[in-house]
């Protein structure tokens, strides 16, 4: 197994990765740069909950290869918003108590926030239809709704 | 005056050296031995044994006068951290935000039976509360010694003691104990888990003194987890550590005869730990080790495929010889009453077997250091957890210290407790830290699962239209096939792997409801499980175990008895429910739904797309729920939208409104979701329902519009369980809605548009 050197950019920051080429982003994330906030869910790209943002477009980091990000820019879940300075679906998302075990979020919020980054003030039906196919097993969707709704009121 | 709590813990130089609480005040009636014995009685600075008969065990007041309190039972996302809190400030008469609730640490709790049957208010937070409540009364009493003034003139406001009218006579928590521990013995039942009980001396507050119980206060826990600052179990990591993955044979029983290590030799640092049926492998980093899984060249040994086809499951069960039958209830005759009925109604129902399928497949890190175990882990129960690993490692209880970490979602026995056996074995035979986290295949594909079953009920009417008789068997698989937690090793894949033989429990159960009858039996049947040794068809508990599949069947039964009768459905019930409560309930759901009052079926649409309404209720441990289902279905397609729910829900005292429609919430939904779509496939050689898309649940765009609340709070009774109990009606009162809606009865689980369609046909 040949390993070659990845820069990869995430949230602001340059890391240097030695891995296999073929490594999902989601490891390098998790074991190389120490971000533990995008999470194996399925590696199949069913659920969702390694979400991160590549270029501002949400993808699924458990079957993207490392070798294929490039010099593209990477964000997590912890690089859309800190305590200090919260992303509004960070502050729905407390706001409104989604979360059960919460270890789905990364996928609604990361989705989420590419949809609410273009789309203002969406409907129902739109925000249904962004959000389709990611998994939450605790069934938190009717707060996940509500959620998404108040943090597209805070943006206006 | 109070005895000394706990004589032979006394030393009188141990309190004088521990200091600075002791105060003699001028002009005490009290001597000072007595003095000394007391503050020894109550205080020291060593922490007793963690033993349930020991206040230390559940509380204690830090220096800086905030609460820790000791919880034998852990958070699984419905936030009954904030509950305990709330109870154990309310007691204790601290604000709520000055007590810190410690989860499911085995080193600081003892085992009050993990998250388990709802319980986590009704058993642990009792506990809790009687807990608190006598460490107040010491505290007081401590005060009381202090300030030289009888301790019935001393009353507490935010953990600071004083007199009665005059607040400046006082000593706070703090000064009193802050950083030491109590030395009070409690009278423990003698009992572990749920129904470990240990109250002090301390008569809880009356419900009517209550300021922070019954309050909505948010969830802490929530901020760390959108912002990335909480570990899940599935991000620890210690030094030294190596990534496990487990290798599951592809027919189920099948056990490796030959294991090419020289396969994967390619893999840095690749390793692997086969024993009998047990097959792991372990490297540096977390790739190599999916890739060493992938890779490793294993020869099966030649076993037959043993499981029937999944057609045949309900004929399986219809025909399976019953290893136990118990009857549940039973009152007057009721095979006379069938006998002398003028007709009789009967159906039968069937529920398949279902998947926890956690969010993420379960993970455990386990490391051995020093003759000593530390396990990060999901379960739900670490101090079974600790025992399981104690046995599997052939170690002293004493050296596990399991730490209980929010894991990927818990519905019950999921896998997570396999997980943290298989760690403890690749630890111990690799000797090195090992991080095990299963696959998603894996998760779904080899958790235990929540049992099938088949449910016949039948109701004996007379002439005048009355039912005289109702009887309901369940017959499946046993909710204890593996029990419920991984303590013994037979319970565990790790165990039956390795060669433990099985030893399967019997366990299912009957209606809880308030129906009269004159005659009556509700009984169940369980058959053996479909293999007898590690098998991806293993039943144990799922949430609200086994609660949903009897109640689909009972509450559906209800329904058809109704309409064959021509009666509206709750005016059906009512004539035969007799709890109050349970009346109270029903009725306040129908109000809230707008329910009209007419039978079933509506008979008035036509098209393609048709809505109806249906209600269903249950008890379950003192709890009550009643739910209206709006249901919309699409008759060409198949396809039913669970629209609207109205819960109407009494679970005795509320401790927190918020916490308890949150969880409710959560129970509707994944109600809904294993009513309309989840089933385990399954093929004669294993489970075949391995990932979302052969096990899909439900979606986002099919969320209903809304669930809206009855909360009846009855605030002078003791709390009971909510975690599971709004499951239980969901199936129900769906089908119900559908044969309002279509005049076409389900009978089947899940409601999937082939399956409908298949009935409407």
């Amino acid at each position: 197994m040949t390993t070659q050197t990845f820069k990869l950019n995430v949230n602001g920051t340059t890391h240097t990765v030695d891995a296999d080429p073929d490594m999902p982003l989601l490891y390098a994330l998790r074991n190389d740069i120490g971000l533990n906030n995008p999470h194996f869910g399925c590696g199949l790209a069913q659920c969702g909950a390694c979400t991160v943002h590549l270029d501002g477009q949400p993808i699924r980091s458990c079957i993207t290869p490392v070798s294929t990000v490039g010099d593209g820019k990477v964000v997590t879940l912890a690089g859309l918003g800190t305590p200090d300075k919260p992303h509004p679906l960070q502050t729905a998302y407390v706001e409104e108590q989604v979360p059960q075990c919460g270890y789905c979020i990364n996928g609604w919020i990361m989705t989420a926030a590419a949809l609410l980054a273009t789309k203002k003030k969406p409907t129902e039906a739109e925000i249904k239809q962004a959000l389709e196919g990611l998994k939450c097993r605790c069934g938190t969707h009717m707060g996940i709704l509500r959620a998404v709704k108040r943090a597209a009121t805070m943006m206006g | 005056m109070t005895r000394m709590e706990k004589p032979a813990a006394f030393s009188r130089r141990s309190v004088l050296k521990a200091g600075g609480a002791l105060v003699v005040s001028v002009g005490t009636p009290l001597a000072l031995d007595t003095l000394i014995g007391h503050q020894a009685a109550f205080a020291q600075g060593a922490k007793p044994p963690l033993m349930p008969d020991q206040l230390s065990s559940y509380v204690a007041v830090k220096q800086d006068g905030t609460v820790a309190a000791y919880f034998g039972k852990m958070d699984m996302g419905h936030g009954i951290t904030v509950a305990i809190g709330q109870i154990v400030a309310e007691e204790l008469d601290v604000p709520f935000n000055k007590v810190n609730v410690d989860l499911g640490d085995t080193a600081t709790s003892v085992n009050q039976g993990g998250a388990s049957g709802s319980t986590g208010i009704q058993d642990g937070g009792k506990q809790m509360r009687v807990a608190a409540a006598e460490a107040r009364r010491v505290l007081v009493e401590m005060a009381a010694t202090k300030l030289g003034l009888p301790a019935d003139q001393l009353t507490v406001t935010d953990g600071v003691v004083h007199a009665q009218g005059d607040a400046s006579k006082k000593a706070s928590y703090a000064e009193l104990i802050g950083g030491q521990y109590f030395n009070v013995q409690l009278d423990w039942n003698k009992k572990f888990g749920n129904p470990l009980y240990a109250p002090g001396k301390a008569k809880p507050k009356d419900f009517k003194d209550h300021k922070i119980v019954g309050q909505r206060i948010k969830r802490e826990d929530v901020a760390p987890k959108v912002f990335c600052q909480e570990d899940f179990c599935t991000d620890v990591k210690v030094p030294g550590m190596l990534h496990g993955r487990m290798i599951r044979p592809a027919i189920a029983g099948a056990v490796p005869v030959k294991v090419d290590e020289s396969s994967i030799k390619d893999i840095p640092g690749a390793k692997v730990v086969w024993q009998e049926g047990f097959l792991g492998v372990a490297a540096p980093r977390e790739w190599d080790a999916i890739q060493a899984m992938q890779k490793l060249k294993v020869e099966w040994s030649k076993t037959e495929p043993p499981f029937p086809s999944q057609a045949s499951l309900y004929d399986h069960i219809r025909t399976a010889s019953v290893r136990k039958r118990e009857v549940g209830k039973e009152n007057g005759n009721v095979d006379d009453a069938f006998k002398n009925a003028a007709k009789v109604i009967e159906a039968e129902y069937e529920w398949p077997f279902q998947s926890h399928a956690s969010m993420g497949p379960a993970c455990a890190l386990v490391e051995i250091k020093d003759g000593k175990v530390t396990c990060w882990s999901g379960t739900q129960k670490s101090h079974f957890v600790q025992e399981g690993i104690a046995s599997i490692l052939a170690m002293p209880v004493d050296k596990v210290h399991v730490k209980w970490t929010t894991g990927p979602g818990s519905y019950g026995r999921n896998d997570a407790d396999d997980a943290a056996m298989d760690a403890a074995v690749m630890a111990k035979a690799l000797g090195a830290p090992v991080r095990m986290q299963y696959m998603r295949n894996q998760g779904t594909g080899w958790d235990p699962k929540g049992p099938a079953s088949i449910h016949i009920a039948r109701a004996a009417i007379d002439a005048a239209g009355t039912v005289v008789a109702y009887e309901f068997t369940s017959k499946g698989f046993s909710r204890v096939d593996v029990n419920t937690n991984g303590s013994k090793p037979f319970d565990t894949l790790a165990g039956q792997t390795r060669g433990v033989a099985l030893q399967s429990g019997d366990g299912f159960g009957v209606p809880a409801e308030s129906y009269q009858f004159p005659n009556k039996r509700l009984a169940w049947e369980t058959i053996p499980p479909l293999l007898d040794r590690a098998s991806p068809l293993r039943s144990s508990h799922l949430r609200d175990p086994v609660g949903p599949q009897i109640h689909f069947a009972s509450e559906s039964f209800m329904d058809e008895v109704a309409a064959a009768l021509n009666l509206d459905p709750i005016e059906f019930r009512l004539r035969h429910i007799k709890d109050p409560r349970d009346i109270a309930l029903i009725k306040a759901a129908a109000e809230k739904s707008g329910w009209q009052t007419r039978p079933s079926p509506r008979r008035d649409q036509t098209g393609s797309k048709v809505a109806g309404r249906g209600i269903a209720y249950a008890q379950r441990n003192g709890t009550r729920v009643a739910v209206v289902a709006e249901v919309e279905v699409d008759r060409a397609s198949g396809k039913i939208w669970a629209r609207k729910f109205t819960v109407a829900h009494d679970c005795g005292q509320i401790i927190n409104p918020d916490g308890l429609e949150k969880c409710i919430e959560g129970n509707i939904i994944q109600g809904i979701s294993r009513t309309l779509w989840e089933e385990v496939k399954f093929d004669a050689k294993t489970v075949t329902s391995v990932d979302w898309m052969t096990y899909p649940i439900l979606d986002i765009t099919e969320t209903p519009e809304s669930i809206e609340f009855v909360l009846l709070n009855h605030p002078e009774l003791p709390p009971t369980g909510a975690g599971e109990p709004s499951t239980r009606p969901v199936a129900a009162a769906i089908a119900n809605a559908i044969f309002d809606a279509t005049g076409v009865r389900i009978r089947r689980v899940p409601f999937s548009p082939a399956n409908v369609k298949a009935a409407f046909a």
